[in-house]
């Protein structure tokens, strides 16, 4: 059964579904659809969508509601992001659960407000002091768009980190087909209750998370900004600063294999390997068919999961191939993580940041 | 009012570690007013939230045993504001310095215009205390600090009077010296509104040692800024966190969207992906139509893109939408070289010379008369304006010429429109209906 709906569309009721019970952005294209939809959804389930005045009250609201119990989402483009940036360095260092979407749109600044472009996907990872890893999820379709959000509240639950849902304006905005009873529905896991006799935080074993600390319940709970021991009390002591910022590292890097998410589709004999993700995945998808259907040959691998990068699974792809072309809406940001894996190995960008899709006969031409 | 039934009455909620505060620094007074306040509100600390923001004011959190939220600088009123719309039982307290109001100043006015149930303590000494006693937005106009040498030009934020006249609930002024301070907080902490009691108070790192002030010079400073003290305001607007919930009630339980898939009734002789492009205007339901296009061929077994184009500003300029039809997933949506074109407007007109320049003679142009000039290889076949039936009106313009086109084209059956049109009740889906049968006919 086919249905003929957006990424936007797809997102909202992948957050409803995975449980999300709050809301806060502020309107700005291309993310509005989700604000506006939030909006209209969350109060039929007892849950709160807000407003906010700008970008940094709304990621701060989201943050403060999660502390007080609810599982929470945002949804933001460029210039919005910027402004997130001071508070997502507050969700890393207070480990808390939280999905923001990345509709991306062309930059710098204002840049194209209506035009598509990738050029966030190093900016989510790198977007606020510190270099603490975060997760992000790419989809590269609208029923993708779905999946991945309900993986990106799970995964926020799991590792208690900030976790980006990097789209764009052409997924979020483009009316598309989607095969209802194909929506892929992977588990969400329900937030797990911590012990009142608990401290908040737990940096041994580095890798461990332990479940949030929520107000409300039967202890006091203390959260905070600044580097802190297990009581959240502010600290400069250097033991405690190194096994809290050594937590927040291993907590993420430690566990890639759990967050590993990609799609290989390798052709046996392919020396060609196209690597893509998002809505340029899209174009990669068609290209492979056309150059199958003309009896080449070539191997695509869809990133669905970007950050952390999932290195293992890439390199798994590599067998055989001698030149890797990497296809995105920037000037080859996602080039440099395949560089570095690909060692020996040609890696070929195709870039396009003109406010238009990498077409598949662009795809067609880089095959050796 | 609300009192719980069962507390662990404490007599103080401070637990045991000493302030870090300086010698006569006004946070002391200010933090036991608000453990005896806490301790007559005879609170369940587990059920406070003391929301601290940066700066020394923003050490204090760590000397209560409620709970605790410490974040960013300007932006404990975010947080807080996240806190009470997700457990509005929850009594919310934010602490904030006098550099908090000037660098969240937004977050403050619109948490007043809410009017949401926070109390909010500012501990105003007139600078920065803990990065070297700069000036904030509430220096006094001439005091001396270490970014005002030559004294402050700027003349101070009056928190209270931007606050009372932007929706607050109750907003009182005064010092850290004032005996009633403590049953202020009772005040603003059971009135369940946006409560901003502005403390002046003493920063003796700082602002004493640089502009000689003493207790008493805090009631001159009032006097020469024309400053009033007291309780300045109070009204009797709906907390948002309440009415919110009140206002969700009527949503309460509402079916949530679901799919709504679309079950084919009808065949395409579609063997190919094609590629249709309408240009026309705003305002001209272009959108729209595409849309029954998308869904029209849904019904006939097809698959569907359609990526909308327009100016910003939605009401005016141009309107394209560029549908592709497959037999097939369609995996990449742009179009170079369409297949057809409809072109109902020189302001669409406008936008898509480069596709009308790579179409070939194979592939068909249809142009309301008036711009039926263009420049192509394709083959143009000119729409009458003059046949479309009056009845119509404009809005239905985009659609007839869809209709029009698609019956020549033949990529689904031209009665899966019609269905398509009629698929979900609607105000339009007669008129739609109307148009399509008067192409058609």
């Amino acid at each position: 059964m086919r249905e003929f709906t957006d990424g936007s569309t797809a997102i909202v009721r992948g957050a409803l579904d995975a449980g999300c019970t709050f809301f806060a952005g502020y309107p700005i294209t291309p993310a509005s659809p989700i604000l506006m939809q939030m909006m209209g959804e969350l109060p039929k389930i007892d849950g709160v969508a807000v407003q906010g005045e700008d970008e940094i009250a709304s990621i701060g609201m989201c943050i403060g509601a999660t502390l007080a119990g609810a599982r929470a989402m945002t949804a933001t483009s460029g210039p919005g992001l910027s402004l997130y940036s001071e508070n997502i360095g507050l969700a890393i260092i207070g480990e808390v659960p939280l999905v923001i979407v990345d509709v991306q749109r062309l930059g710098p600044a204002t840049g194209g407000a209506t035009t598509v472009g990738q050029g966030d996907v190093q900016f989510v990872r790198w977007g606020t002091a510190g270099g603490y890893p975060i997760i992000a999820l790419a989809p590269s379709s609208v029923s993708e768009c779905y999946s991945l959000t309900r993986r990106a509240f799970d995964l926020a639950e799991r590792f208690r980190c900030p976790v980006f849902l990097l789209t764009d304006k052409e997924l979020n905005m483009t009316t598309t087909t989607v095969e209802v009873d194909e929506y892929d529905k992977p588990g969400v896991r329900a937030r797990a209750a911590l012990p009142s006799t608990e401290l908040p935080y737990r940096y041994v074993p580095a890798a461990d998370v332990p479940p949030l600390a929520q107000y409300g319940g039967p202890g006091a709970v203390r959260f905070t900004g600044s580097t802190h021991d297990e009581r959240a009390l502010i600290t400069k002591a250097p033991a405690k600063v190194a096994q809290l910022n050594e937590h927040l590292r291993a907590k993420i890097e430690d566990n890639a294999g759990e967050i590993e998410l990609v799609v290989k589709d390798l052709q046996q004999g392919a020396t060609t390997l196209f690597v893509s993700y998002g809505v340029t995945a899209g174009g990669m998808r068609d290209a492979v068919a056309q150059v199958r259907a003309l009896g080449g040959t070539v191997s695509a691998l869809t990133v669905q999961s970007v950050w952390p990068v999932p290195e293992r699974a890439i390199r798994e792809t590599f067998a055989g191939i001698t030149r890797i072309v990497v296809a995105e809406l920037n000037h080859g940001q996602y080039r440099r993580e395949i560089e570095r894996l690909a060692q020996g190995i040609e890696v070929v960008g195709l870039h396009r940041v003109d406010g238009e899709l990498i077409a598949p006969e662009s795809f067609m031409e880089t095959v050796r | 009012m609300n009192a719980p039934t069962t507390v662990t009455t404490l007599a103080t909620y401070r637990n045991e570690t000493p302030y870090p505060f300086c010698p006569g620094c006004g946070h002391h007074s200010i933090l036991d007013q608000l453990s005896a306040a806490l301790n007559e509100l005879h609170i369940d600390p587990n059920k406070v939230v003391l929301v601290s923001d940066i700066g020394c004011s923003g050490l204090s959190d760590q000397y209560f045993v409620t709970s605790a939220f410490h974040g960013l600088h300007g932006r404990s009123i975010t947080y807080a504001t996240g806190i009470k719309l997700a457990r509005p039982d929850l009594k919310v307290i934010v602490v904030m310095g006098d550099g908090g109001t000037g660098i969240g100043g937004a977050h403050l006015l619109n948490a007043a215009r809410r009017n949401i149930g926070l109390t909010v303590l500012v501990f105003n000494n007139f600078n920065f205390g803990m990065t070297g006693g700069q000036h904030s937005t509430t220096t006094p106009s001439g005091a001396v600090t270490s970014t005002t040498p030559g004294g402050n030009l700027e003349r101070p934020l009056d928190i209270c009077a931007t606050v009372a006249a932007n929706g607050a609930g109750y907003v009182w002024r005064g010092t850290s010296f004032d005996k009633d301070l403590t049953g202020r907080i009772v005040e603003a902490v059971r009135s369940d509104c946006f409560a901003l009691l502005d403390i002046w108070e003493l920063c003796t790192a700082y602002f004493v040692p640089n502009n000689q002030a003493s207790k008493k010079t805090l009631t001159t400073i009032l006097d020469d800024l024309g400053f009033k003290a007291g309780l300045l305001h109070r009204a009797d607007y709906p907390e948002y966190a309440t009415a919110y919930r009140k206002a969700a009630l009527l949503h309460s339980g509402k079916p949530l969207p679901a799919p709504r898939p679309i079950t084919p009734r009808f065949e395409s002789p579609l063997a190919r992906t094609f590629r249709l492009v309408v240009a026309g205007s705003a305002g001209g339901k272009v959108k729209s139509a595409a849309r029954l296009v998308g869904e029209a061929a849904l019904l006939s077994g097809l698959w569907a893109a359609q990526r909308d184009d327009y100016p910003i500003t939605v009401m005016t300029g141009h309107s394209i939408a560029e549908i592709v039809l497959s037999p097939r997933e369609i995996d990449y949506t742009a179009i170079t070289r369409p297949d057809a074109m409809i072109l109902l407007s020189r302001e669409g007109v406008a936008k898509v010379g480069s596709q009308l320049a790579a179409m070939k003679p194979e592939d068909q142009v249809f142009a309301l008369a008036e711009v039926a000039d263009v420049k192509t290889s394709a083959t143009v076949h000119v729409i009458d304006p003059a046949k479309i039936p009056a009845r119509l009106g404009k809005g239905s313009v985009a659609l007839y010429c869809i209709a029009h086109a698609l019956k020549a084209l033949r990529v689904f059956p031209i009665e899966a429109l019609e269905a398509a049109a009629t698929l979900q009740p609607s105000e339009y889906a007669e008129k739609n209906a109307d148009a399509i049968r008067a192409a058609v006919a």
